[in-house]
């Protein structure tokens, strides 16, 4: 089991803040209520006593606070995401603040890092510098992020990192390939979003042939729905999937990504309003289609940029935004899927890890259960890189390292033998007291890759190397016999 | 003569790895707490009649080990240290059974000097020399320049080691070279510390060590 940290959260919004963010989604969802493209979903809430009307092609929907409040209610608190392995499977509490991170997005663009030999005019002295190469993601690239990030040991759970791109990929073979390319290079718990609504009966049923047969209850992958489109309006497909998903009882974020001064206000009160209640609809129809669905709650709110409304997810307010979020799912008791470790920067780096230090260290400190997008991701989530992921992974293991749970009350015994025992030598350390907490993990010993921006990048690339060249535990060739005879999985990944 | 079995002398070995003094001390993950360590196992097969000079062999076979896993990375200065406590610790349980054959071990003659407080560089190196068989005799720090010649007369040393870390004290190195060469002293003085660089050492005719594991390596060499 992965534990994650248990922090003392940061508390930036008082508990009567917190309830008027709540007030003022419900009365959002009432007036003006919501926009649904989906048939189904407005069927759904009409059916339950929302007020519904039909327009060309949408469908408006006002729903009464009492229905939200009461689906909200049957959301379960703790939601267990399983693994290949067991010791990697997650059981997310809403009611505990403890901290794990994961990977996220589904970016385009792969950036790849050669040393390469310049030679200076000026002195003729030849030195190594990085160059960087971007190209569109394939599915052996996400197999590759999926192998590296099972080697770092910071990665909670792994959500594609890259979006497949092969030309022999297409809507009908992506999800299948996709979630096989995750599950067969890491044991770790796996999370995606659908493609093909229709493929979503193959996608469990691979997955229920890797945890022991089918109709195994063990929960190896859930899937991400990006059910709105902000402000307010549920879109046709990813509404579509969440139906689906939540009639099969299986786990999933229902996420939205309000933009703060393009899509939603960017002042925070509007905004966490406005995000609280796009979620809010999301848990509300999953608790419609099937009591008891294990949901996240999906905060993803980003500001924009001014010059030219791109997103910017580095920006300060990005954070408060996220920060709300997590105390809002926090009143509801719902494990928060929350996001941090993201940035404008884009390239790997220095300034990157700068940029994403500031949004690991908040969220985390406000104490979301289950915070994605956290390794390698530059340019906001259009580019993966591998070399960040491996920087991410340090500084999210310092993080976690910051803000674990003091043991003032059991170590302060050891503490006071250590110094008697020191003050009666002639060299006076304690080194060798350091020993156990280092052999345990529990201290890093030195920061791995300082040096210059270049030294960085080139230690950096090392330990990739390194971690690609170990070895993963694959699927059990009979199990892959029986996946490959039932579902197109490509040849070059099997 | 009492048969002390190979696994009591893999055993010193071991805790000279693991860096256990004695029965009190933990290893390096924290556990073995309650059994032997060097001391106790080295009590052990003395009176099992096993020479002084080949424990130490076995000793330096076990710093052996240390000193590559520090080299590979496995280990850290935290374990070099421990290893060398441990080594001291009983290195001063072999003490009398070795002056008692004649054996004797090499003294090193250690001290920051005048002026200077900083003395945790100084107290490596001496742990270190301790762990590689010297007999280590550490003056402490703020030492003056005729406290350290004396002493290194008295015990008739054939090496000495000044620290400093301040810059305005690196000058009392050159005193104690100039005093030393002045009563004719035969010695070997290695310095070393942050004030110190090779090219000031090489002025006042002393020996440079960046780190306590080159001061070793020099002192070795002797």
């Amino acid at each position: 089991m992965r534990e994650g940290v248990l922090v003392k959260p940061y508390e930036r919004l008082e508990k009567a803040q917190i309830e008027k963010i709540h007030e003022a989604s419900l009365s959002i969802l009432s007036d003006p209520g919501i926009i649904s493209y989906n048939r189904e979903a407005a069927e759904i809430f009409g059916d339950s006593g929302a007020e519904v009307s039909s327009h060309n092609g949408y469908w408006r929907v006002s729903i009464p606070e009492r229905l939200v409040e009461e689906s909200v209610k049957k959301a379960p608190s703790v939601v267990k995401l399983s693994a290949r392995d067991k010791e990697d499977s997650l059981i997310l509490d809403g009611k505990e603040p403890r901290v794990r991170f994961g990977t996220g997005s589904e970016s385009n663009i792969i950036l790849n890092i050669d040393m390469e030999d310049f030679v200076s005019e000026k002195t003729g002295i030849k030195r190594s510098f990085p160059v960087f190469y971007r190209r569109r993601g394939t599915v052996q690239d996400l197999c590759q992020a999926a192998h590296l990030c099972e080697h770092l040991q910071n990665v909670d759970f792994f959500i594609r990192t890259v979006n497949i791109q092969d030309e022999d990929i297409t809507e009908d073979n992506k999800d299948i390939n996709k979630f096989y390319a995750s599950l067969n290079n890491m044991k770790k718990h796996v999370m995606a979003g659908l493609t093909n609504v229709e493929k979503l009966d193959d996608v469990i049923r691979m997955a229920e042939i890797i945890s022991g047969g089918r109709g195994s209850k063990e929960p190896l992958i859930s899937f991400i729905t990006c059910v709105t489109k902000s402000p307010l309006q549920l879109v046709e497909d990813t509404t579509q999937n969440l139906i689906e998903i939540a009639k099969r009882g299986y786990p999933v974020s229902v996420s939205t990504s309000p933009q703060g001064g393009s899509t939603a206000p960017l002042q925070e009160a509007g905004m966490l309003a406005q995000l609280n209640a796009e979620i809010l609809a999301g848990i509300t129809l999953a608790q419609l289609v099937r009591k008891h669905t294990p949901v996240l709650y999906g905060s993803v709110p980003l500001r924009v940029r001014m010059d030219n409304l791109d997103n910017m997810y580095g920006a300060p307010e990005t954070n408060l935004y996220n920060m709300g979020g997590v105390q809002m799912a926090r009143f509801y008791e719902i494990p928060c899927y929350s996001t941090a470790g993201i940035g404008d920067s884009k390239f790997p780096g220095i300034e990157a890890s700068v940029n994403k230090l500031l949004s690991h260290l908040f969220i985390a400190l406000s104490g979301a259960q289950y915070i994605h997008y956290a390794f390698g991701l530059l340019e906001g989530t259009n580019t993966f890189s591998p070399e960040q992921a491996v920087l991410d992974d340090v500084h999210v293991g310092i993080i976690k390292s910051l803000l674990k749970e003091q043991r003032i009350g059991e170590e302060i015994e050891e503490g006071l033998k250590e110094i008697r025992e020191v003050m009666s030598t002639s060299h006076k350390m304690f080194t060798r007291y350091a020993r156990k907490y280092l052999r345990g993990g529990e201290v890093i010993p030195f920061y791995p890759f300082d040096g210059d921006a270049n030294e960085t990048l080139r230690k950096v690339r090392e330990r990739k190397e390194e971690l690609l060249s170990a070895s993963v535990d694959e699927i059990p060739e009979d199990v892959k016999k029986e996946i490959f005879q039932e579902f197109d999985v490509l040849e070059r990944i099997k | 003569m009492i048969k002390i079995s190979k696994e009591t002398i893999e055993r010193i070995k071991e805790n000279v790895v693991k860096g256990r003094r004695n029965k009190e001390d933990e290893d390096f993950e924290g556990g073995s707490i309650g059994e032997p360590g060097v001391e106790e196992l080295i009590e052990e097969v003395l009176k099992g009649g096993v020479k002084p000079k080949e424990i130490i062999d076995y000793i330096n076979e076990a710093m052996e080990v240390v000193g590559k896993r520090y080299e590979t990375g496995e280990f850290f200065i935290p374990d070099m240290m421990a290893s060398a406590e441990a080594v001291s610790a009983g290195m001063k349980v072999l003490e009398p059974y070795l002056s008692s054959t004649g054996e004797s071990m090499d003294k090193f003659v250690i001290a920051t000097v005048e002026g200077d407080l900083h003395d945790i560089g100084k107290n490596i190196v001496a742990l270190l020399l301790k762990g590689a068989g010297f007999n280590v005799i550490d003056l402490g720090a703020n030492v003056s320049a005729e406290k350290i010649v004396e002493t290194v007369k008295e015990e008739d040393a054939k090496l000495v080691g000044l620290s400093a870390l301040l810059t305005t004290t690196i000058r009392r190195m050159s005193e104690v070279v100039e005093k030393l060469r002045a009563e004719g002293v035969d010695v070997k003085v290695l310095v070393g510390g942050a004030a110190v660089s090779a090219e000031y050492a090489e002025q006042i005719g002393a020996i440079y060590c960046k780190d306590a594991f080159e001061a070793v390596e020099v002192a070795k060499g002797d």
